[in-house]
């Protein structure tokens, strides 16, 4: 702040000059930034472009359908929403069970563009989130890896940032999820934590919780941050860094932040009561420990500070000892141990595929091959060493940060491929961090090699300022390591200003030749610098090919409308949503339709029917019961289904034109599932010698369950042999008919097809006897079906064991009398 | 017996030089220290209420104890902060990091009346 008054003081047209300078940068810096946002939401609009402006796949249709009910019924009924759509008869408590973010940012800026009289859709808003917060992300990270390097490398990291393919795959436009406003709230959490621990400021500490809440509001990717700061806190202690700024920068986040955490009704009181949570009191415990021995350490002698630490440590021991037993007993007594299954999977990567089949499903929780390492930070890979190395150079307090976050998103990335995400901004900032220290090298060694060959009187001058300008800030770095990190390029410019200024000229020339010498020893030589100055270049064009390559291609379908190129053109495959309007069209608005999980928000979403399970799964049981009813032969899965009060079955098939993620192939998931809560499905029965097969070899289970049923009823009527495109076989049993179930709707390419229960028949050929024997099992399970519809039971861990227990046996009850209904119907079949 | 009397001789005058560096300590920031002393006092109080009678209101023990730790924790922040022998906040004007305090504290009594129930 001094240097500029100074300048100005002795010679006025080197200040002016400076500051038309710095104001020069700050202004092109400025541009690069407005550029870069405007590229991170630009190449996230391949979507829209090849395809149109839809929500995409999944999850994103739940949300679009939760940001629609807010901004119809406001915020009040949005937290008291109950809805009975879905998880039939159950419902779920949608206001105390999302994490509100996404939603209300959503809500909120269609409610501004709506009070400005800019009357978009909820739609469109909902398309364009997340292209926007990738914009706002990728200024975050300038912001953060500022705090970290400089300006330099944050430019580089944000151009990065704003282009990483694997954030890409979570943030192109129509991928309306949670992740996408989340990133930006880790990044900017992040951001606001190094400026407080750079600063000491409490504002900026304020900032920071507030910027947590967000983050909370948004993902339960939270317990990251929750869980790294205090790792940074406790690195920060152990190796001797400890500040009071750190201590600004730490307590109140734990104090504000757990406060605002348990804000949010999905959070609640989780906040203080699971694990997750607990490293940050303990720590928060640590510190002001910690805070208190510096205090006495400051005011007091250094002898009588020993005496005072041989006292206290006896006294202390005993105390860590006994609040240690109380911590663990409490931790011991909760079930769980006081982590949730996710989190648990995060430490163990083989916990969930041990324990809980439905998140062991899903393919993004599983861990990452290599090549997709390759395939989302591309390049950076490479180039993440090479920034941690510089982080180290002069190792700061927020540098450590940085290493510390690369380091745990490193691990927690190869446990879970959807936790690359995370990786993506770590990766990012490392890079951004490598190739702006390589360049400052690289250009500084040309700078000063260049200069040599050519003219030597009139560089001479351009050196000697530059190098007292670098005496300068190496002296300014003795005083306060943390300022030149944090805006060292105007500094150096100011500093340089002010020793032309005030130095007399022949002594800094003096001074500076005799440092140019030793610079000119530390450079490169010229053609290695220039040749590895455009091998840099070309890695960043092979990144900025790949990224677009994958902006364009491998991530911007929306997988609810599917396009293949062939020889004879482009082919749109749009079954989805044929599929929903038809059933939004042609059924009633109470009509239950049952699927596997995976299509439930799409139903509700885009159908408005009731769905008996959809993709939040928070009920096993329930899964697991759809799950047997697809694996059981028609007329067990007839019951299940009846005694749901399901009106249509919904299938996903794509044998007929190969889309590889149908339901067959979903189908041992819906076995193990099944078979996990309901003992009489078993997974070899479905298997031929341990292989999965839909042919003649198939065991005679697979080939009379419902799903193989649904999925190729008249599938023979197409090419007259049935040859199933994603399993390259024929079929096995090809000419078949349903009791059932009444096919109603298949769509143009077959890759929806939509069943009808039939109605029970009123008279069956036969024995009226039987006929009578037959309604009153009906009629007992439909009892035992109401018995389980009663979802609010107070002992909810019995009421699942009585429950399964119920279902096996009416289903038992019904396979021992299997040959009685085949008598009955054979007539019928025949 | 030589030990425990030498120990003894030692613990009186770390109390002592203990005294006379804290008698040292500006007012303000004695003042300061009351004040943590007193949101201290009242969480623990609290917390023996909550342990004696129970924690059914979990959400008001929850904000009120979390109200005292965090109104201590921030004047903690701002002993530190107008500390005049803390060379680190050299720069800051003491009105500054009242200001900060201030704001800090709204919102952390914002949200703790909205928690409150």
């Amino acid at each position: 702040m001094a240097a500029p008054e100074t300048s100005t003081a002795a010679v006025p047209t080197l200040y002016t000059n400076n500051t038309l300078r710095n104001a020069f940068g700050g202004v092109l810096s400025f541009f690069i930034l407005l550029l870069i946002g405007v590229l991170a939401f630009s190449i996230r609009l391949f979507s829209v472009i090849k395809y149109e402006s839809v929500i995409h796949e999944f999850d994103p249709y739940f949300n679009y359908r939760v940001t629609q009910f807010l901004t119809k019924k406001g915020i009040y009924e949005f937290w008291n929403w109950f809805d009975d759509r879905t998880w039939y008869p159950l419902g779920r408590v949608i206001g105390g069970t999302v994490y509100p973010g996404l939603t209300l940012t959503a809500g909120t800026i269609w409610w501004l563009l709506n009070s400005l009289n800019i009357p978009l859709s909820v739609e469109t808003v909902c398309v364009f989130t997340a292209p926007i917060f990738s914009a706002f992300a990728s200024w975050a990270t300038y912001l953060l890896t500022k705090e970290v390097k400089g300006a330099g490398a944050g430019l580089t990291a944000a151009v990065l940032l704003a282009m990483v393919p694997s954030y890409i795959s979570r943030s192109v436009a129509g991928s309306y999820d949670n992740e996408a406003v989340a990133i930006f709230a880790l990044i900017f959490t992040f951001y606001l934590y190094l400026k407080t621990l750079n600063t000491g400021s409490l504002f900026y500490a304020t900032l920071n919780s507030l910027a947590y809440f967000y983050m909370v509001c948004s993902w339960g990717g939270y317990t990251f941050i929750i869980n790294l700061i205090p790792m940074h806190v406790l690195l920060c202690i152990v190796t001797g860094r400890y500040s009071s700024r750190l201590y600004i920068a730490y307590a109140p986040l734990v104090v504000l932040g757990t406060l605002l955490a348990a804000l949010v009704p999905v959070v609640g009181f989780n906040a203080v009561m699971t694990s997750e949570h607990f490293a940050s009191f303990l720590v928060f415990i640590i510190i002001h420990v910690v805070a208190f021995v510096y205090y006495i350490k400051g005011i007091l002698s250094p002898k009588m500070f020993k005496v005072a630490v041989t006292l206290v440590v006896t006294v202390g021991m005993a105390v860590c000892c006994a609040v240690i037993a109380v911590l663990i007993a409490l931790v011991a007594s909760s079930p769980t141990k006081g982590w949730s299954g996710r989190s648990l999977s995060l430490l163990d990567p083989t916990y969930a595929s041990k324990y809980i089949p439905i998140i062991a499903s899903v393919s993004e929780h599983q861990p990452p091959t290599w090549p997709s390492y390759f395939m989302d930070i591309n390049v950076l890979a490479f180039l993440v060493p090479a920034g941690i190395i510089a982080c180290f150079l002069p190792l700061s307090d927020a540098s450590s940060f940085i290493v510390l976050y690369i380091a745990t998103s490193v691990y927690f990335s190869g446990v879970m491929v959807r936790l690359m995400l995370v990786l993506a901004p770590a990766a990012c900032i490392t890079s951004g961090i490598a190739l702006s220290e390589a360049f400052d090298v690289l250009t500084r060694s040309i700078k000063f090699q260049l200069p040599g060959v050519t003219s030597n009187a009139e560089v001479d001058a351009g050196e000697t300022s530059s190098d007292t300008s670098e005496a300068q800030t190496d002296e300014l770095k003795a005083e306060k390591p943390d300022d030149t990190s944090k805006n060292r390029p105007s500094k150096k410019s100011k500093k340089k200003e002010r020793e032309l200024a005030e130095n007399p000229p022949a002594k800094a020339t003096a001074k500076a030749k005799a440092k140019a010498e030793k610079k000119r020893l530390l450079a490169l030589p010229l053609e290695a610098s220039v040749i590895s100055l455009l091998l840099l270049v070309v890695l960043g064009a092979f990144y900025v090919v790949h990224s677009v390559w994958a902006a364009a291609e491998a991530y911007s379908a929306p997988s609810i409308v599917l396009t293949t190129r062939s020889r004879d053109g482009l082919h749109v495959f749009d079954d989805f949503r044929e599929a929903y309007a038809w059933l939004s069209h042609n059924t009633d608005v109470n009509d239950k339709v049952a699927s596997w999980w995976d299509y439930g928000y799409q139903t509700t979403a885009m159908a408005n029917r009731t769905v008996i399970v959809d993709n939040n799964t928070w009920n096993n049981t329930h899964i697991a019961t759809v799950g047997t009813a697809m694996s059981s032969p028609e007329r067990a899965a007839w019951e299940i289904f009846h005694s749901l009060d399901v009106k249509y079955v919904l299938v996903v098939f794509g044998g007929l034109i190969g889309y590889p993620s149908d339901d067959i192939n979903k189908f041992l998931w819906m076995v193990r599932i099944g078979g996990g809560v309901f003992p009489h499905i078993k997974e070899p029965d479905y298997l031929r010698d341990g292989q999965y097969r839909i042919d003649s070899q198939a065991t005679p289970t697979m080939l009379n369950c419902l799903m193989y049923k649904l999925s190729y009823y008249r599938f023979v009527e197409t090419d007259g042999k049935a040859f199933d495109r994603v399993r390259r076989t024929e079929i096995g049993k090809k000419y078949f008919k349903l009791t059932h179930f009444e096919e109603v709707f298949t769509t143009h390419h077959w890759m929806v097809r939509i069943y009808k229960l039939k109605p029970l028949k009123n008279r069956i050929r036969g024995k009226a006897k039987k006929s009578k024997s037959k309604t009153s099992s009906t009629s007992s399970s439909k009892r035992s079906g109401t018995k389980k519809k009663n979802p609010w039971h107070e002992n909810e861990r019995r009421r699942e064991v009585c429950y399964s227990n119920n279902c096996s046996d009416s289903f038992s009850a019904f396979l021992s009398s299997k040959p009685e209904i085949e008598f009955d119907y054979a007539g019928y079949v025949r | 017996m030589a030990r425990t009397s030498s120990s003894k001789e030692n613990a009186q005058a770390l109390f002592h030089s203990l005294r006379s560096a804290y008698s040292a300590t500006p007012v303000n920031l004695k003042i300061i220290d009351l004040y943590v002393g007193f949101a201290v006092f009242t969480a623990l109080i609290q917390v023996v209420y909550m342990a004696s009678v129970g924690s059914f209101p979990f959400n008001s023990f929850l904000s009120g104890v979390l109200s005292c730790v965090g109104t201590a924790v921030l004047a903690v922040c701002l002993r530190i902060q107008v500390n005049k022998e803390n060379k680190e906040f050299k720069d800051l004007p003491p009105e500054r990091a009242f200001a900060d305090f201030v704001l800090c504290n709204l919102v952390l009594h914002l949200v703790i009346m909205n928690f409150l129930g």
